[in-house]
């Protein structure tokens, strides 16, 4: 291998000047791209005002938004009475007075004490154990929090003061002697402690009650002894079978609405399904007109093309806010919307199709005196057919992705119960749970759907 | 003419005949089982809608009958912020109080302001997806990067980005950030790179080796030969398809501005819902010729950048 000195590069470089040195206008419109681009993103930070929006974002609560996707808190609260301490439950939540966690424990009151109403419990003494030895310790007359081997010690007279004895720890935040002290137990939870009450949020991974809700016989037992009633247990509700109870509770499952769901789900399947469906059937027609080597009135070539365009361009969204008002909102609203956008869009790529096709065939069919119908049987359609399934296959995956978000205008399926899953802010663990759906339906259908497609032209159906 | 079949002769017709016979049972059954699925989603479709098909279909017209506005120039009046001679103070008639004053009595029309925001939006989403997928695509390519490892992450990724539903990404960025451009560009961008990625390391994959060859011969290093050696060939390729994404993205984003992502599908939301009749044809008329325009600009630009190349089904997503 022989190594250029360093004169003979020089040589070169002075024998070959343009080659080196690069043309003056490449140069000036790189940068010119550049800077342009430069310029452009400015002003979009401006126009967008960005920098406003980004700094006046709730993050805090986002951190929290995200932590509800795969996890979930169970909120007891603690009362304090003159003497004795009420325990109760969000309205909503699987646990009631006479059903507790196994982490909360608690002393019965002492006998003098005052009765609380039906939907409390009452104790003298309650310990929620947070994460090994973290625990919140609570008395009528103060509270003890115990948090990676401190201890925080509250005196609290009911109703009236809450003092705190020395100084506060890192983990305790509390904005100004006598008011409420928040403790922060990291991902396990936290706590507020006021002088009336003591509010307890433990966060625990998975999704709760996934299955049976907390109205349901099978609520809170193990996989074994659900499996052991299901098959040989006595009947819980005389009126039906335990497997039959078991699937009416997954099925109307109060929380994650399994049974709805579902339903959704199939709805945007069969809005996507449908839809190109019927947008393959009507546009096939219409490609041979449009077609200019098959049909040879310009007259009637432009009209179709033209019409296919119309169909493409006034976007699905229109279209889907067009039929929810005239069908009402549901699934006939979102079939349609695909129907007409997608039969603009195959139109446009039948019609490619057939004017790309071989002569030959034809020829040899018209050479033989077969009537213009046969022509195009025999002649063209066994050229393009695998092509045009093998398109409505490849948009059939790609509109069951369309019609999750054109649902959420009112165009039925799964995408209106995300949206308002989302909108609530309080079921973010819902709405994994369907992105889980899509994602798994999508993938599923994308692979029949490629599948498919290798199968009818071999492996050149790569997208 | 016709002469009678050798035995061999017979026995080929026999089994062409087999053959074709079985070929016709798979395809009615195959025609069979659409027409069941068909029939089933029909009727599920009709069942689960709110109105039910043939009930509305006598009375679809009355809602074309609403959409008709009083008078012909009240579109073009709409579209224009001018005053209405039907002005009675409701918001159906307001025109004038959407104007953007830019300076002094120059104004642009609030439809044509959202109109562009629009634009921005598909714009911005577009070049960050560009950028994104720009620098990902080569570490996904199975001809530039050996470690399989690598390969594997940075596809599995750009297939996430590209699966998880726009909506979702925006819902979440509208309950954190409020309503607003933002996270309609947010959830544009994060799709746009999972896409544009994909389409591009398919590209880099087809690209002719030859130069990074060379490259690697006179001892480049691994940035040097994708910059020098792939990015020239693939850049014609690149930008083309960044354009037919900005065409898909123009869409998206107003199917997001529907849903709280401001733009022009926020207020047309608004004004179909409110049977505002004038100002729904408006804006529909400016969105079709905005979307057309936009697709011709880019169909010329791509010819120009790549020749009569055709794209994948048009869509590409």
């Amino acid at each position: 291998m022989t190594t250029l000195s360093l004169t003979q590069m020089q040589a070169i470089s002075e024998r070959h000047p343009d080659v080196f040195a690069g043309s003056w206008r490449k140069t000036l419109t790189g940068w010119a791209v550049g800077l342009g681009l430069v310029a452009y993103l400015a002003f979009a930070w401006w126009f967008f005002a960005v920098g406003a929006v980004l700094a006046g974002g709730n993050w805090g609560i986002a951190g929290t938004y995200l932590a509800d996707w795969v996890s979930y808190e169970v909120r007891p609260q603690i009362d304090f009475k003159d003497d004795r301490l009420d325990i109760s439950y969000p309205r909503f939540s699987a646990y009631r007075a006479d059903r507790h966690p196994q982490w909360l424990k608690f002393e019965p009151p002492s006998a003098t004490a005052s009765a609380a109403s039906a939907n409390k419990a009452s104790a003298s003494r309650v310990t929620v154990e947070i994460d090994g030895s973290d625990r919140i310790e609570v008395t009528p007359t103060g509270v003890v929090v115990t948090n990676g081997g401190e201890t925080l010690d509250i005196a609290i007279v009911p109703a009236k003061s809450i003092t705190v004895a020395g100084e506060l720890p890192t983990w305790a935040t509390q904005k100004k002697p006598g008011e409420k002290i928040t403790v922060d137990f990291g991902f396990a939870g936290s706590a507020q402690i006021d002088a009336d009450d003591v509010n307890v949020r433990h966060r625990f991974f998975g999704w709760e009650n996934f299955f049976f809700d907390g109205h349901s016989p099978y609520w809170g037992k193990s996989t074994g002894e659900i499996l052991a009633l299901v098959f040989s247990g006595e009947r819980i509700d005389p009126k039906m079978s335990n497997a039959a109870l078991a699937w009416d509770n997954i099925v109307n499952n109060s929380e994650w609405q399994h049974g709805d769901v579902w339903i959704k789900m199939l709805q945007t399947i069969v809005m996507a399904f449908v839809g190109t469906l019927f947008a393959s059937l009507l546009a096939f027609p219409l490609a041979f007109l449009a077609a200019r080597n098959i049909t040879q009135n310009r007259l009637v070539n432009q009209v179709a093309k033209r019409f296919f365009d119309f169909l493409r361009s006034v976007d699905m969204l229109i279209w889907a806010l067009f039929f929810t008002r005239a069908f009402g909102p549901g699934p006939i609203a979102g079939i349609s919307a695909i129907f007409f956008t997608d039969t603009g869009t195959f139109g446009k790529l039948y019609s490619e199709a057939l004017e790309n096709i071989d002569d030959k065939q034809r020829e040899g069919m018209r050479s033989v005196g077969a009537s213009p119908v046969s022509v195009q049987r025999y002649g063209v359609v066994p050229q393009v057919l695998p092509v045009l399934i093998s398109q409505s296959l490849y948009f059939w995956e790609s509109n069951t992705r369309s019609a999750t978000i054109i649902g959420a205008v009112g165009a039925g399926g799964i995408g209106l119960k995300l949206w308002e899953a989302m909108r609530t802010n309080s079921d973010w663990e819902n709405v994994a749970y369907m992105v889980l759906l899509i994602l798994v339906v999508v993938f599923i259908f994308d692979n029949i759907s490629t599948t498919l497609r290798q199968r009818l032209i071999g492996n050149k159906a790569s997208h | 003419m016709t002469m009678p079949l050798s035995e061999a002769g017979l026995a080929v017709e026999q089994h062409w005949r087999e053959l074709a016979s079985r070929r016709r049972l798979y395809t009615a059954g195959g025609l069979f089982f659409l027409f069941i699925a068909l029939s089933g989603s029909l009727w599920f479709a009709n069942d689960s809608n709110a109105g039910k098909f043939f009930d509305r279909l006598p009375h679809f017209f009355d809602f074309v009958d609403q959409m008709i506005p009083r008078d012909v120039f009240d579109i073009w009046r709409a579209m224009f912020d001018l005053p209405s001679p039907y002005a009675d103070g409701s918001l159906k008639f307001d025109y004038p109080e959407g104007r953007m004053y830019l300076f002094g009595s120059f104004y642009l029309p609030e439809y044509v302001y959202k109109m562009l925001e629009t634009i921005n939006i598909a714009l911005v989403s577009t070049l960050i997806g560009f950028a994104f997928g720009f620098l990902l695509c080569f570490l996904a390519a199975s001809n530039l990067v050996t470690q399989r490892w690598l390969r594997f992450f940075v596809r599995r990724f750009l297939e996430i980005l590209r699966a998880f539903p726009e909506i979702v990404i925006a819902g979440f960025f509208l309950a954190v950030l409020s309503m607003g451009a933002i996270p309609a560009i947010i959830a544009v961008s994060l799709h746009t790179i999972g896409a544009l990625g994909k389409m591009f390391f398919e590209v880099v994959e087809n690209a002719d080796m030859k130069a990074d060859e060379g490259l690697r011969a006179v001892g480049g290093n691994w940035p040097e030969r994708v910059w020098f050696g792939i990015v020239p060939q693939v850049m014609p390729n690149f930008l083309s398809y960044a354009l037919l994404r900005l065409e898909i993205n123009v869409r998206a984003s107003t199917i997001i501005g529907a849903v709280g992502g401001g733009g022009i599908g926020e207020v047309l939301r608004l004004s179909i819902s409110r049977n505002h009749e004038a100002k729904t044809i408006a804006i529909i008329i400016l969105l079709f010729c905005t979307i057309v325009a936009v697709d011709q600009f880019s169909a010329w630009l791509r010819k120009r950048l790549v020749g009569e190349q055709a794209f994948a089904f048009g869509r590409g997503d």
